[in-house]
């Protein structure tokens, strides 16, 4: 009797097994946009996605975050409905990248620029505003800061704010940050650090002379404990930040924007983070954001090209479209008009002179 | 020698009991620091996340205008402004609202899902068109946070997300009882959305579910047969000394491993498809082979010997003493363990993010090759959205996730005490 039931469930669990590979075997088309990259653009990438999905016939594309680099590395590796049609990128694509694209048959690709992102330093509401420039951001996160004599670098010595600027508060240096993966960390690494860095005479001059130091100078943060890593998450900083008055955090201006009632975001070089301010290029720590489209994926993944007019569209990018509403800055008018056309008409990059 | 032997005892008795008690305190002491903790956890998870449960909605007097909807005589489903339609019917009830930015902030009060509402109606009933209906629509996220308490309307307007204009519409809503919090079907319908107001975790639960059936499918099996060849068939011998260890090694691997596993072999090897409920299936099923293997073994040896002697002893042969006999016995243990493993999978997200089922997904999967999430992945993608009301969603769908838990573990329990045996 059991005997019998153990046979049958065997036979059962067979058949199930075909039908498994059935399923995986019909996988050879694929109805759904694929889009991978970023965690910055991660969230504009998915309103513009859900919007599409719903106004539209075709599947809700599907968004993956996997950073900038990795989109970008799946993105390259080839032609056909395994790989990515779209990468979102936090920064311009690499020569490297670009010739990686070329070698695996990926050699037209339509770059768009879809916005700005500005990255702030903000703390408590509760507690004072610090107004920095990058010169004192640099000396409170750098490994390295130059030391009392000519051309000399010092362990960083400083503990308080006070003891960077005697105007900033006696309290110690805590920031809250992204870890080296994230391309938030990069970008702040490369706006806010080394654009401070390079306000010191000798080390700008390193840069022509010793490019490997002048990076190395530049772009080390400390590791004695002024400057924690807190993960990829910036609902934890937040949390961190209410709770520590005396604390410091690193984010995307999209997020200081949705929490404004909670922290503000500190002036840099005596500019405010703000939307306008960032929109017109005054706020220094601010970077373009991207994607990249396959052209040889238009017309064969159904709604591709929709998608991408949705993405260019003015109800999405606009000055007052839904992207701008989730903190993306947009480009001024003309620079939209010009990147929207470009898009319609499918006009790849030059991949070889990136 | 008898007197002075309970003198010794009597002497060290004090000592013996203090020591007694003072163990059973700090047993006592352990067991209340852990139901402390759990408290905090349950009473902090469910005082964040039951306000997910309910969710504000507006009272609108639509008219199905056929002049906005249907400009040329037909209702083109796509392309037709039926967020006009909500828009109209909120402008209605404030006639003196005008001005670009007033009536932006005015719209604003109201989802985006709104006009996907009345479309889906027009579609169920088209003879709505032309007419005027009552109806509920979704109000925005910040809206919604506003009712709940969680957003502060005495602070600053600059720092709020909600503006002085936008908090009298409010107030002049509800004084007129047309905003009102109902229970949040939608979270239960839905799939992932980035508007907190529409997001909801059926497609988690439907990718969660795809992925433990491919699971159970795969894993119980395979595990029970492997379990009882080595307990019932395999010779004692260096080899299954060395079979056995690597199990015990295997169940101790971290999970993220056999994402790295699956990602090379079932999907640049296989070419399955990627973020597939399938190949997490997959995955999860070595994850909790091992599992499966050590407790089914565990309740195979847990079977008396005379009750396989007696088998032998009438005649019956090996086979028929494991299929008649055996696994009988041992099957509520087996059960159990393939019970727990599946809750091990249920709550796994590190294996999952290697084969792209970290992903945002809003169509709800319909079969095991379509891109699906599951409920772990979902509490950790909303857990990182900047929206506010994100928050209590996560917490939400923690609870679902809990419940989900509580429900196998309670299978198992059941399943066990119905089938078990005593000798």
């Amino acid at each position: 009797m059991a005997n019998k039931i153990t046979v049958r469930a065997s036979i059962t669990c067979g058949l199930i097994l075909a039908a498994l590979c059935g399923t995986a075997g019909a996988q050879s088309a694929r109805d759904h946009i694929y889009v991978v990259g970023s965690s910055t653009v991660y969230p504009f990438s998915t309103v513009a996605a859900e919007r599409f999905g719903r106004g539209s016939e075709f599947k809700t594309p599907k968004v993956e975050s996997t950073g900038t680099g990795g989109g970008l590395k799946m993105f390259c590796d080839g032609i056909g409905v395994d790989f990515p049609d779209i990468a979102n990128t936090s920064r311009a694509i690499k020569s490297s990248e670009a010739a990686s694209c070329a070698a695996n048959g990926v050699d037209e690709v339509i770059e768009v620029k879809i916005g700005y992102d500005g990255i702030v330093l903000a703390n408590s509401l509760r507690a004072p505003a610090i107004a920095l420039s990058r010169l004192e951001i640099f000396l409170a996160l750098a490994k390295q800061v130059p030391g009392k004599g000519a051309n000399e670098l010092v362990d960083n010595p400083y503990r308080l704010w006070s003891d960077i600027n005697p105007n900033f508060p006696a309290t110690r240096i805590e920031v809250l940050g992204p870890p080296p993966t994230s391309g938030t960390r990069d970008a702040f690494v490369e706006l806010a650090m080394e654009g401070g860095c390079s306000g010191i005479g000798w080390i700008k001059e390193l840069k022509s002379t010793d490019e490997t130091r002048y990076k190395a100078v530049c772009h080390s943060i400390r590791e004695d404990g002024a400057y924690v890593e807190a993960g990829e998450n910036d609902n934890l900083i937040l949390q961190k930040l209410e709770a520590n008055l005396s604390a410091m955090g690193i984010f995307g201006f999209s997020f200081l924007d949705q929490n404004a009632e909670k922290v503000r975001g500190s002036a840099v070089d005596g500019v405010e983070p703000s939307f306008d301010n960032i929109a017109d290029g005054s706020y220094s720590v601010a970077r373009p954001l991207y994607f990249y489209a396959k052209k040889a994926h238009v017309d064969v993944i159904p709604g591709l090209r929709g998608f991408l007019r949705e993405f260019t569209s003015e109800r999405a990018w606009g000055d007052d479209g839904y992207l701008s509403e989730r903190g993306l800055i947009p480009m001024p008018a003309e620079e939209r008009a010009q990147i929207a056309a470009n898009v319609l008409e499918l006009v790849p990059m030059d991949l070889a002179g990136n | 020698m008898s007197e002075s032997t309970r003198k010794k005892v009597s002497a060290g008795l004090a000592r013996r009991r203090r020591k007694e008690r003072v163990f059973r305190m700090t047993g006592l002491l352990a067991t209340t620091v852990g139901i402390v903790f759990l408290v905090v956890f349950f009473v902090d998870l469910i005082g964040k996340g039951s306000s997910a449960f309910r969710q504000t909605f507006v009272n609108l007097e639509v008219n199905f205008d056929a002049a906005i909807v249907a400009p040329d005589g037909s209702v083109d489903l796509q392309y037709a402004d039926f967020d006009a339609l909500a828009r109209n019917a909120l402008r209605g009830l404030f006639p003196e609202v005008s001005g670009r930015g007033p009536l932006r902030e005015l719209n604003q009060l109201l989802s985006v899902g709104a006009g996907y509402q009345l479309r889906d109606m027009l579609v169920e009933n088209p003879d709505l068109l032309g007419m005027t209906q009552s109806v509920w629509l979704p109000a925005s996220s910040n809206v919604d946070m506003l009712q709940k308490g969680n957003i502060d309307a005495s602070i600053d307007a600059s720092l709020r997300t909600i503006s002085d204009a936008q908090l009298a519409w409010i107030d002049a809503l509800q004084r007129t009882g047309r905003l009102e919090l109902h229970w949040n079907r939608a979270f239960f319908t839905n799939g992932d959305s980035r508007e907190p107001e529409l997001a909801g975790i059926r497609g988690a639960l439907v990718g969660s579910f795809y992925m433990l059936l491919v699971t159970l499918v795969l894993a119980l099996p395979i595990g029970v047969a492997a379990a009882i060849y080595l307990e019932e068939f395999a010779p004692r011998n260096r080899w299954s000394d060395l079979i056995e260890v690597n199990i015990n090694n295997l169940a101790a691997v971290p999970s993220i491993v056999f994402g790295l596993l699956g990602l090379a072999v079932f999907i640049n090897w296989a070419a399955l498809p990627r973020s597939a409920p399938l190949v997490g299936g997959l995955v999860l099923s070595l994850l909790t082979l091992p599992v499966i293997i050590i407790a089914s073994r565990a309740a195979i040896k847990a079977v008396p010997p005379s009750i396989r002697n007696a088998a032998l002893g009438l005649g019956a042969s090996r086979m028929q003493v494991v299929f008649h006999h055996v696994m009988p016995l041992s099957l509520p243990g087996m059960l159990t363990g393939a019970i727990i493993g599946m809750s091990r999978a249920l709550g796994e997200s590190a294996p999952l993010l290697m084969i792209g089922m970290v992903a945002f997904i809003v169509d709800v999967p319909a079969g095991l090759s379509d891109p699906a999430t599951a409920l772990p992945v979902q509490i950790y993608l909303w857990a990182d959205s900047p929206e506010r009301a994100f928050a209590e969603r996560t917490s939400a769908a923690i609870m679902v996730l809990l419940g989900f838990l509580m429900l196998m573990n309670l299978v198992a329990v059941v399943l066990r005490k119905r089938m078990e045996q005593k000798w």
